[in-house]
């Protein structure tokens, strides 16, 4: 493996690990923190002037909402990728 | 970093919405006219607006037992400067607001100036200064995407903390309270992301070399070089 190569490994599992630690080894409801704030201003007795215009009916939809967006970003992210890579080799190989 | 529909009063959603709208404007613009002088520059200009679709989907645990989510921004800054990341941004937040409730289309200035202009902003900052002093492109593109991250969720703590200041202590007291519920968690989130996008960099120095050196991120190289390195 070159130098290069190792660097990708290092910064996958890095990645995964950053990850995968706190789930397997700390304790937690892991509610987001974005709703954590919410409460606190709850808290304070304010009551928010108004209400979202639609709101997914279930956790189910909004969990497959949130993985369309994934899915939809990943696939253009890939297909980006995909043709500048076959384009810069198109243009390298003109080139010869 | 998401200020949830109505939980910001009205004059600060406002004020929010006043002060992010003209760098939305702007950035639109700087978009437009990146797209139609550099053509070629679409595809990278697709990945950067989908890498912050994506990373910003994912809800991800944190070692304090809750769990956040990436802004993904910082690409896009090291790529194309800040005023584009407040277009790419501010649609992402659009998406959220309409489609899931995540976020509101009343905070939403407040939260396209945290995610889609400040955070951009700290990260050219960060980018700038570590090449400035002669940083490589790893960590200068780390240096970015950590303080992007970390930097949108502190901006939300101070905008809440101005929006609720604590009675007893004041703006700082509530600061102290916000943050330590944002940015502790999005610490090691931040670093998870900041590795992610070098990873990506390095992607793109690999496979297109040229588009990279036309932004700016490669040393330009004369036409000989350019061509013996593409050949």
């Amino acid at each position: 493996m070159n130098r290069s190569t190792l660097i990708t490994v290092f910064l996958v599992v890095a990645i995964v690990a950053l990850v995968a630690i706190p789930v397997l080894f700390v304790p937690g409801e892991y509610s987001g923190s974005d709703g954590q704030a919410g409460e606190v201003v709850e808290s304070t007795g304010y009551e928010p002037w108004f209400e979202p215009v639609w709101e997914p009916p279930s956790a189910e939809i909004e969990s497959g909402i949130f993985a369309l967006q994934a899915a939809a970003g990943a696939g253009v992210l890939g297909y980006c990728i995909g043709v500048a890579r076959t384009r810069s080799k198109q243009k390298a190989t003109n080139q010869n | 970093m998401h200020i949830a529909e109505g939980y910001l009063p009205p004059l600060h959603a406002a004020a929010w919405t006043v002060v992010a709208a003209p760098f939305v404007v702007h950035g639109a613009r700087a978009a437009v006219r990146r797209v139609r002088e550099e053509p070629d520059t679409k595809l990278l200009l697709g990945a950067a607006g989908a890498f912050t679709f994506v990373l910003s989907a994912l809800k991800i645990p944190s070692v304090t037992g809750s769990s956040s989510h990436p802004t993904g921004t910082g690409l896009g800054t090291v790529l194309f400067k800040p005023p584009v990341m407040a277009l790419l941004g501010t649609v992402v937040l659009v998406f959220q607001a309409v489609l899931l409730a995540h976020g509101g289309l009343t905070t939403l200035g407040a939260n396209a100036f945290s995610m889609a202009i400040a955070g951009p902003w700290i990260a050219y900052g960060a980018y700038a200064l570590v090449r400035a002093v002669g940083g490589s492109l790893g960590p200068a593109v780390f240096a970015a995407a950590f303080l992007s991250d970390l930097g949108t969720y502190t901006i939300t703590s101070a905008q809440l903390a101005l929006a609720f200041p604590d009675p007893t202590s004041g703006f700082l007291g509530a600061l102290v309270t916000f943050a330590s519920i944002f940015s502790f968690t999005q610490i090691p989130l931040a670093v998870a992301e900041a590795l992610l996008t070098v990873l990506v960099i390095r992607l793109l120095v690999r496979i297109t070399p040229d588009e990279l050196r036309r932004l700016g991120l490669l040393r330009p190289a004369g036409p000989r070089e350019t061509k013996e390195v593409a050949s």
